[in-house]
């Protein structure tokens, strides 16, 4: 498929902002949306909108089956079984669900928790507080000077404590792919779950969770070109995890004298109305990626970054975080430029219609690692053109030329 | 919004530094982009700015307002300086600010109010 063809696809992309084309390079914090997902949230509301699992009428059967359609899909989508999948809100719900679900109840004090230092606050901040209630110790494993994960001492960090690995498979500040697969077969060898948060990879390139071999993943629909309000929650063995949102829905007998009998997986995990629109948006997502090609995304965002990387090294004063080789990052470059301070940066970028973002990106911890306050970050996606980074040079170039660098 | 006079202030701040023996010292954070402010004061008879310097890190927003401020206060009565608003620091910086760069704009003079304030409870104590 053609990239103006994609573009087309995209409303949004048609706007200016401050009298100039919209360049939106916030892909990491949350992706546009086609016209294909946009339209199936406004058809099913416009023709098929009921309550879920509840009534017997038309229109709830109807609802019913285009839900659990789009849990098929995005079952498929990841090569998971349906019953293996949980809608939650986003990935940081899905990750509070294992901490709360599976953590508190099993893991003691004694045991070990590890993760590292380029996790995202979502995959920091739930064992932190497991930690806390469970006495259990938290270990992270440290970054190369390039940025990536050094595995070596993830390797060390890990023994037969170690309960439970929580790794990020792509860092949103660093880009840094991570070998998941290789962390899984150490989390394997110590009889530890293991947990990826698929935040900035599902949405950039093809995921199998049974050759990942991890036992949970987590990601959200909104950064995927799908609407906001769902996130995903792989359980590999549903039956280890208890539900962390109990209510309507989530039992097959209650009773007033003895525990609830919980219902089968997937539905014990979803409390409650779910966003029903949002599921099926999500569904039509799937579709719309699958019609593109994960792999063929995956491609034109590395041809994307080599692009932008060669082109922002040249740039005066600039510094860049990760990995400087574009086959092992997503499409995400975190920088600074002549000390200046990255609020200033997005707001000149801002005045040319660029749109990055500045700040911790929620990663407090790895901010402390590099030794600064923050940054700014560009990240790419399907429809963003080489032109595009041309313009985020020019801007950056800009930005020098007001601070006098 | 990089106005020439913000880039003027922010390049060259007036009234940087330390005061010595202040009678009122106050540091504030923006913890949305990291901004601090430190300003120190001496008083003339408790009532009356003599001398006023900042020190921060941060973006040219909230540096160029605080070395405004520090410009605008000197000699003024606190009882004055605590009644200046959002729109006498809009007025000076005379470039318009998004609801996000407000904290930014507004740092300084949150730093000097605060400072005051606190001043004024430790001095009605002793
Ligand atoms: C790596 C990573 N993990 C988790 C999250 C949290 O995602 P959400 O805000 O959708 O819960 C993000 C989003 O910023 C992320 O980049």
């Amino acid at each position: 498929m053609l990239i103006d063809e994609i573009r087309n696809d995209f409303p949004i992309l048609k706007r200016k902002v401050n009298g100039k084309p919209l360049v939106y390079l916030d892909n990491a914090a949350t992706s546009q949306k086609p016209k294909q997902v946009i339209d199936a949230i406004k058809n099913f509301y416009e023709t098929q909108n009921a309550n879920i699992h509840r009534g017997i009428h038309q229109l709830s059967e109807e609802s019913t089956e285009a839900f659990e359609r789009s849990r098929e899909k995005v079952a498929k989508f990841i090569s998971a079984k349906p019953e293996q999948i949980i809608f939650t809100k986003n990935t940081t719900e899905s990750i509070n669900t294992i901490a709360y679900g599976y953590g508190l109840k099993n893991i003691k004090k004694g045991d070990e928790i590890l993760t590292t230092v380029m996790e995202h606050h979502s995959n920091f901040l739930p064992w932190q507080l497991v930690k806390k209630h469970t006495g259990a110790t938290l270990k992270i494993a440290d970054i190369t000077d390039d940025g990536l994960l050094k595995m070596n001492h993830l390797e060390k960090l890990a023994t037969k404590k170690t309960k439970l690995v929580a790794v990020t498979q792509v860092s949103n500040v660093l880009g840094t792919i991570n070998p998941v697969k290789e962390i899984s077969e150490i989390a394997q060898k110590n009889n530890s779950l293991f947990l990826v948060d698929g935040a900035q990879a599902a949405p950039h390139m093809p995921v199998d969770v049974k050759k990942t071999g991890c036992d949970f993943y987590a990601f959200s629909s909104h950064k995927m070109l799908g609407p906001t309000g769902i996130g995903v929650l792989y359980i590999k063995d549903p039956d280890k995890v208890d539900p962390f949102l109990v209510g309507g829905g989530t039992i097959k007998e209650v009773y007033t004298d003895k525990e609830a009998v919980w219902h089968d997986s997937p539905w014990k995990f979803e409390g409650g109305t779910p966003d029903v629109s949002g599921v099926i948006g999500f569904g039509a997502t799937v579709d719309y990626l699958n019609k593109i090609g994960m792999e063929k995304i995956r491609k034109h965002e590395e041809e994307i970054t080599k692009y932008a990387l060669d082109k922002l090294l040249k740039i005066k004063n600039i510094t860049i975080y990760g990995p400087m080789d574009h086959r092992l990052r997503g499409a995400v470059i975190a920088f600074n430029i002549g000390g200046i301070h990255p609020h200033d940066v997005a707001a000149i970028l801002d005045s040319e219609g660029i749109a990055v973002r500045p700040g911790h990106a929620c990663c407090k911890p790895l901010m402390s690692r590099l030794d600064i306050l923050a940054m700014c970050r560009a990240s790419f996606y399907i429809y963003n053109t080489k032109n595009e980074a041309d313009v985020l040079v020019s801007g950056l170039e800009k930005v020098n030329k007001i601070f006098k660098r | 919004m990089y106005a020439e006079n913000i880039m003027d202030h922010f390049n060259s701040p007036r009234n940087s530094g330390e005061v010595k023996d202040p009678d009122i010292k106050h540091k504030e954070f923006n913890p949305f982009c990291g901004d601090q402010i430190e300003l120190t004061v001496k008083l003339r008879n408790g009532k009356e700015i003599q001398e006023i310097k900042f020190q921060g890190k941060g973006c040219s927003i909230s540096q160029a307002s605080a070395s405004m401020l520090t410009e605008i206060v000197k000699n003024k009565n606190i009882e004055e300086v605590k009644k200046l608003t959002k729109e006498d620091i809009l007025d000076l910086l005379n470039i318009p600010i998004g609801p996000v760069r407000m904290k930014c704009a507004l740092l300084a003079l949150d730093t000097l109010q605060n400072g005051i304030k606190i001043y004024e409870q430790y001095t009605k104590k002793k």
